[in-house]
Parts: structure tokens; sequence; C-alpha cells
């Protein structure tokens, strides 16, 4: 490989591509840390740091994956340098409160099975959804629902691929308690998208 | 063998992307959600959960802006 080729794939730093990707990253970093200020922050980071390392973007994905990344890196490497100021047994505290427990348990009766109005329906091209900007806004308004530390848990497992194993270890809580929170996270999220977004799909 | 309940399928159905479901898991799993089409269809949207946060991950929301 020349010069010439490396710098063909080099990223392309124009200010409308950079806006539009650093508002979806100011989206992603706020889902994951609930804190505009700290998303601003990690956005700013990786954006610097994607500048400095721009050797390093081999074209092989597409730039904004690229740019995504590098922001999950920096947002994993905050978390946990600062997991162990996060009080665990608070996390716990709460997650283990009963409130919100039965707050899911009212979509089920009392043999735990679903109320009728409940009841998942089928989904209509969860597809096509995906290619909707109006979809990811309903996606931001039910992660946004989420009691914070289910959110929380929720995102390091999936937005941030961590394993449950080390997200259990950093935030002090037991495997089975992490079972139970990612699973209200996933009941919580799917109710909200379909009567939020895929009912009126349907119909 | 008494038939699981919808509140016990779901969370099976979660646990199923952190850990490997029993043996027995997974027929009790498999017998209920033949039988439930709330459940059935509650499996399918975790897929689709997972699938859309596998495109937030990667910055790929929408058409192309």
């Amino acid at each position: 490989m020349t010069n010439a080729s490396a710098q063909a794939v080099s990223p392309p730093w124009d200010d409308a591509s950079i806006t539009a990707i650093r508002r979806d990253m100011l989206r992603f970093a706020r889902m994951q840390l609930r804190d505009s200020g700290a998303a601003e922050d990690m956005v700013q980071e990786a954006l610097m740091a994607a500048m400095t390392s721009a050797k390093s973007f081999a074209g092989r994905s597409t730039f904004k994956t690229w740019m995504f990344a590098i922001l999950r890196n920096k947002i994993v490497d905050h978390i946990r340098t600062s997991a162990r100021e996060i009080s665990g047994a608070d996390l716990v505290g709460r997650a283990g409160g009963d409130a919100e427990l039965e707050d899911f348990d009212v979509l089920f009766d009392q043999r735990g099975f679903w109320n009728p109005d409940d009841r998942p329906a089928t989904w209509a091209d969860p597809e096509a959804s995906f290619e909707q900007d109006a979809f990811w806004q309903v996606f931001d308004i039910c992660m946004n629902n989420l009691p914070e530390h289910i959110a929380r848990v929720y995102t390091m497992r999936e937005l941030l691929e961590l394993e449950t194993a080390e997200i259990c270890a950093e935030l002090g809580i037991s495997p089975n308690n992490c079972f139970v929170i990612l699973h209200r996270a996933r009941l919580g999220l799917r109710e909200c998208l379909e009567s939020r977004w895929f009912q009126g799909e349907a119909r | 063998m008494k038939m699981m309940n919808c509140k016990d399928a779901t969370q099976l159905m979660s646990e199923r992307y952190e850990r490997t479901l029993s043996l027995r898991e997974r027929l009790s799993l498999k017998v209920h959600t033949a039988m439930c089409a709330g459940c059935s269809n509650y499996g399918q949207h975790l897929d689709v959960l997972r699938k859309a946060t596998a495109r937030l991950r990667e910055g790929n929301m929408g058409s192309e802006r």
C-alpha cells in the first residue's frame, strides 16, 4: 500500500458529516450516561481521539461505525474508572425495591399469565422501522422511561457489549440480580415500544 | 410437569441471552411458547431489541443522513 492509497481512506472531516455524526453520538452517550454534561464530554473526547488517530481509520468500516467504536471505548473506560465511585450497594438497594417489581408485575395476572391488554402482539416489519428516524426517537423515549439503574445495566450490556459477569462485578451485584434487572429492562422497553410505536404501525 | 406461566417464560427468554439454559428449562419454554402466542411474540420482540441495540452500537440508525 502506498501513501496515496492510505490518504484515499482518510476520514471525511467536513462539517456536515461531523455534525450529523456528532448528534447521533450524543444521543448514544446520553442513553448510556443519563447526564448531558458527561455525554458532551465523552463525545468531545471521542472526536479528539478520532482526529489524532485518523491513521487507524482503515476504511474497512464506515466512518460513523469507526467513530462509534471510539466513543464506546471512551465510555467503557469512563465506566471502569468510575465504577468504584458508583455505589453498588445503592444500586442493589434500589433494584430490589418492591415498588418497581410490582410495576412490571401488573403486566401479568395473579397466576402469572399475560393480562389480555398487555399480551405481546405481532410487530409488523421491524427492519423497516429501523430505517425511520421517528422510530429511534421513540426508542430514546422508551429508554429514558426505564428507571435509571435498570437502564444503566441494560445499556452496559447491550450498547457497550460488556459481559454480564463484568457488569455484575463492576457494580457489585449478584449475577442473579443482574439477570433480573436485564429482564425488567427488556420487559419495560418492549412494552413501551409496542404501545408507542408498533401498535400504531399495525393499524 | 406443571405448565410454566408467562412471567417465568419471559424471564427465561431474557436469561437465554445471559447464560445457557438447562435442557429442562429449554423444554418447558418450548412447550409454553408453542401454546402461548403472547410469549411466542415476546421471544421475537427480544430479538428485535437485540437488533436495535446492535444498530445503535454501530451508529446505524435510520437512513443515511
